[in-house]
């Protein structure tokens, strides 16, 4: 059996942990730049804020009720879920971490009974050593667990755990009830073409001929639908293939229109994707830049365009990235705008060993590497940027709005909690 | 390696090995372990992290304002070192939660009464009741004072 652990509104949990007066309030955590509603508690689902619109479009409804709202601190968050993996890891002997907030354990072995108290234990233990509430979903697959956890948290909100036994007539009735919207992967995208078809809960799904899924989802919604009836399949996770193509872009604090300080951020944003690209293993052969004013103030002159380099030889390096990236920008940037938004996007991604030399290139990426792997060695023990490319400066008035951000409550120790005695 | 001159030998340090070292991190922002050729004997030293940390997933750092913990020898500054995963028992120091903001106390519990008692007798024990805003964070496991 495969046991998914979710930790419920997971960023604004955290921000909980710390400020438990807190509790029972509309609570949400804003994007970068404070733009968009990334984590919200019960009490602002309750109010009908949705998920990831722009702060100005419910701006009314927040301020109406008053919800509380948090830049995101994602070095908290990081900490808070690094805990969360540690106590899990002690419960059971496996587990793979699917994302920030969510884990996949490994039941196997686990007899019935067993597996019940183990399940009650985990929920348990994560909330009182943490502060963080979990659910936790167990079923035959990784896609029933996901249905199993969505249930626990709305159908037992108290004991915050659900199984689905490995029995077809109980997986059946446990997704007679299922909206197939709710399904893993099926979401926005496949939801109103199987309403369509009149497919409207997941029992019906997997009564569909598997052609016909074939034919219209391809191998990945075979996968899919064989999970979701309890033979496991391999769930293609496309989260940990590696990327095709990595972004870094962002809202500047403050409309910017001196150059300088443009540069400055685009630099930063290829530095930030050749450090991903590293840390993948892979190397770029095209890099486009693209810098945008801000199209929501019709009183301004609007202006957008990016340009396009292929790298003579793939890279990963933070300096020729950069240097790439202020070619691009060079080309594009025209003095007289209000900009408020630039981006690096790489692509063309090829994994490290397998770059193809060129005899008339000067750089020398052994040389490259070597450094890159020094200066990540020495960002990872002293901090993002401590060694930078002088390019990338020092002014910080490009850098995105954190305007409601809480403490370093666990990663920096002027931070902590203040006791009052 | 090359070999100079007799007794003097120069060590080609390979710069990607700097990445691959393990290098700690304390939860405090707190690091130690820069890597060097003793990394092998570093085990070997104290480790005050792990003597005073038995769970470092659910401990955390907090630091005091004030001294109405003076009896105990909490002072003002002191950092305290908590334990989400203890339970609260009589007796015990204790980090709560109570009425918008993080105070630390002995707890004691008799029969159905719940105080927080203060160790400098200038301040008043705390009758907690339904009133309140009231809940137990952690447990004080460790106090450490700069003198």
């Amino acid at each position: 059996m495969i046991g998914l652990i979710d930790c419920n509104n997971f960023y604004v949990s955290c921000e909980r942990v710390f400020n438990p007066s807190l509790e029972g309030k509309p609570v949400v955590v804003l994007s970068n730049n404070d733009g968009c509603i990334i984590s919200r508690s019960d009490e602002a689902k309750a109010l009908g804020v949705p998920m990831g619109v722009p702060v100005h479009e419910v701006k009314y409804l927040l301020e109406k009720h008053k919800v509380v709202m948090h830049s995101s601190n994602y070095p908290l968050y990081g900490d808070m879920s690094n805990r969360v993996v540690a106590i899990l890891q002690e419960l059971v002997s496996e587990l793979e971490i699917y994302s920030i907030d969510e884990m996949f354990l490994d039941f196997s072995g686990f007899k019935k009974a067993q597996l019940t108290d183990l399940a009650r234990q985990v929920v348990k233990q994560v909330h009182k050593n943490t502060g963080i509430p979990v659910s936790l979903g167990i079923a035959p697959t990784k896609a029933l667990a996901k249905a199993a956890n969505r249930i626990a948290r709305k159908e037992f909100p108290k004991e915050r755990f659900f199984k689905i036994n490995e029995n077809e007539q109980e997986i059946a009735n446990v997704l007679r009830n299922f909206p197939v919207e709710s399904i893993w992967g099926i979401g926005r995208r496949y939801a109103p073409f199987f309403k369509k078809h009149h497919i409207e809960t997941a029992l019906q799904f997997i009564q569909a001929p598997e052609g016909w899924i074939r034919a219209s989802m391809g191998v990945t919604g075979v996968r899919l639908w064989r999970e979701m009836q309890g033979m496991p399949s391999d769930m293609l996770d496309p989260d940990t293939l590696p990327k095709k193509n990595i972004c870094t872009s962002r809202s500047f604090g403050e409309l910017l229109t001196d150059y300088t300080l443009i540069e400055q951020a685009v630099a930063s944003f290829a530095v930030r994707c050749a450090e991903k690209l590293r840390r993948q293993g892979s190397c770029a052969g095209i890099l486009n830049v693209s810098l945008h004013t801000n199209p929501s103030r019709k009183d301004l002159p609007q202006y957008h365009n990016s340009a396009t380099m292929r790298l003579a030889v793939a890279s990963n390096s933070s300096i020729v990235l950069a240097q790439q990236a202020i070619r691009g920008l060079k080309a594009i940037f025209k003095e007289g705008y209000r900009y408020k938004k630039a981006g690096v996007i790489v692509s063309e991604l090829v994994p490290k060993d397998r770059v193809q030399a060129t005899l008339f290139s000067d750089d020398q990426p052994e040389k490259h590497a070597q450094l890159m792997a020094v200066m990540d060695a020495m960002n990872l023990k002293h901090g993002m940027d401590k060694v930078r490319l002088l390019s990338q400066g020092y002014d910080r008035r490009w850098k995105s709005k954190q305007e409601r951000l809480s403490q370093g409550f666990t990663t920096n120790m002027r931070e902590v909690v203040i006791l009052k005695i | 390696m090359q070999t100079y001159a007799e007794g003097i030998s120069i060590v080609q340090f390979d710069l990607t090995q700097l990445a691959n070292c393990d290098i700690s991190w304390f939860d405090g922002g707190i690091s130690a372990g820069f890597p060097s050729p003793a990394t092998d004997y570093m085990e070997q030293g104290i480790d005050l992290h792990r003597e005073l940390i038995k769970n470092p997933s659910s401990t955390f750092f907090c630091r005091v304002e004030g001294n109405s913990m003076e009896g105990d020898g909490i002072c003002d500054g002191d950092i305290i070192i908590v334990d989400k995963s203890l339970p609260a028992k009589d007796g015990k120091l204790v980090v709560c939660f109570l009425d918008g903001g993080f105070v630390l106390k002995r707890l004691k519990i008799t029969g159905k009464s719940v105080y927080l008692l203060p160790s400098n007798p200038r301040y008043p024990v705390l009758n907690v009741t339904d009133e309140n805003d009231f809940r137990i964070w952690g447990i004080v496991t460790c106090v450490i004072s700069k003198k």
